[in-house]
């Protein structure tokens, strides 16, 4: 496989369980090492961030303490990473539970507070992992567009994994489609239409055709797989 | 009214049980230090309140003092095995030997390497040995349950060892702690009186010499009333600890 990602450029990899996205994740993370080929990135240590399926939040830790901590890790006084964190959350418009503690906060906030802990290192390249799949239909619409529209005001290089076909057509100008056997492209898929997407976007033209040239990909993969 | 009858079911069901118990002995004509009716047993816990009272406050503070050892001893062994798997592999052998090993066969050691004149200090360190395990198997296990994902970030983000175990190891175990120390208090308890049976009290007799005591004179009905205090006394220690846990729960987890 062979991936590429422009700087601020959104790439959506979709595929079935198993086929190796996670891991190209980490690869990409610099948190597990290649057994063969190499990762070149432009953004380096402490311009990558992760968010993860589960918001993986410290139970401990306020969310303020929660986005703070990348910073204070890297050495940032506690005084100033707490600001900037404040600022975060507001981003996320959670500047109203900064002292909840993530048991406190329902799923779909305690995923904005992941978010939030993500974009405050301001990072050149975001990893997504499945971010939405444990939350509602309702939730997981709101945090899309709230993703694009972060994105917009950032412009991190954004590498979202997902296994709906749906979601990654919404989410990206560019759809990387796995097979089933591990590691293997199947081929990609240019997404028409602006970003973050128009209302209405769902019902357009465009994303039913970029959609459905994604599923036929897929269903091609699986085969060849198979 | 369903929590009133909750409340109520254990009290009827022990009261009923203390009826028959004092039926069967009156009835059945059972001499008294066989089997002490549980009216007799109310008087002599009565009567030998006070001393019972001293005795059992013996027995507390050797269950305390072995705690806080055991708590100290084990949740410094627990570190250094949990930051190094050398040390861990090197010492569970010897952890889990003390743990199957009966306190009442090490006593006697115990004793002489105590002194023979200080039975009291052999009485708080096998206490503390039972009261081991639980600490350090607790305190191990919470620093080795990090959550991975938020091991992964840690890493991400360029935490150091110290920063790991300080920000995120450390805090992790917490919960794990108070489960052990938990468990360990009920332990230190059985421990003090084991061990008190084992090497004997010296100056300051718990309630396992009341017990010894009493047997030997035939005053059943006095070594039931210290049974009664020490089951008391178990049992309140133990539901204090478990209200503190709780609380200190709320307070790890906000809620």
């Amino acid at each position: 496989m062979d991936l590429t990602l422009g700087v601020g450029e959104i790439v959506a990899l979709v595929g079935p369980s198993g086929c190796g996205k996670s891991t190209a994740m980490r690869l990409l993370a610099g948190l597990e090492q290649p057994v063969r080929g190499e990762v070149d990135r432009a953004a380096g240590r402490g311009e990558t961030s992760l968010v993860f399926q589960a918001p993986t939040l410290a139970p401990w830790m306020s969310a303020l303490a929660n986005v703070a901590l990348p910073l204070e890790l890297a050495g940032m006084g506690r005084g100033e990473a707490r600001d900037q964190a404040h600022e975060a959350l507001a981003r996320v418009g959670l500047s109203a539970a900064e002292n909840a503690r993530p048991a406190q906060l329902s799923g779909g906030m305690a995923m904005r507070v992941s978010l939030a802990r993500a974009l405050v290192t301001r990072p050149r390249l975001l990893l997504l992992d499945e971010p939405f799949a444990a939350l509602d239909e309702i939730t997981r619409r709101t945090l899309a567009d709230d993703v694009l529209t972060l994105w917009a005001e950032l412009k991190p290089a954004i590498l979202f994994v997902t296994h709906n076909v749906e979601e990654a057509v919404y989410m990206a100008s560019r759809v990387v489609v796995m097979t089933a056997g591990p590691g293997r492209a199947a081929g990609e898929v240019a997404v028409e239409g602006p970003l973050p997407r128009p209302a209405g976007f769902r019902a357009s033209e465009g994303f039913r055709r970029s959609a459905e040239a994604v599923s036929t990909m897929l269903a091609q993969g699986m085969e060849r797989a198979a | 009214m369903k929590r009133l009858t909750d409340l109520a079911a254990p009290v009827v069901f022990v009261g009923l049980l203390l009826l028959a118990w004092e039926m069967a002995c009156r009835l059945l004509e059972i001499p008294t230090y066989r089997l002490p009716p549980p009216s007799a047993i109310g008087e002599a816990l009565i009567e030998n309140f006070p001393l019972l009272a001293r005795s059992g406050w013996n027995t507390l503070a050797t269950a305390l003092w072995a705690l806080v050892i055991a708590s100290l001893l084990a949740s410094l062994m627990a570190l250094a095995a949990g930051l190094s798997g050398l040390v861990e592999r090197a010492i569970q052998p010897v952890v889990v030997t003390l743990q199957v090993t009966p306190v009442i066969a090490i006593a006697p050691l115990v004793t002489i390497w105590a002194g023979l004149e200080h039975p009291e200090r052999a009485v708080i360190g096998l206490a503390a040995v039972v009261a081991f395990f639980p600490v350090f198997s607790g305190a191990l296990t919470g620093l080795k349950a990090v959550d991975p994902d938020l091991e992964r970030l840690f890493d991400l983000y360029g935490a150091s060892r110290w920063q790991k175990l300080w920000r995120l190891r450390l805090p992790t175990a917490v919960p794990f702690l108070f489960e052990g120390h938990k468990v360990a208090a009920g332990l230190a308890v059985v421990g003090a009186v084991v061990a008190e049976f084992g090497a004997g009290s010296g100056g300051s007799q718990g309630l396992a010499w009341r017990i010894l005591e009493a047997s030997n004179r035939l005053q059943t009905a006095k070594a039931f009333a210290a049974l009664v205090v020490l089951a008391v006394m178990g049992a309140s220690l133990y539901a204090l600890l478990q209200l503190a846990e709780r609380r200190a729960l709320v307070w790890w987890r906000g809620r």
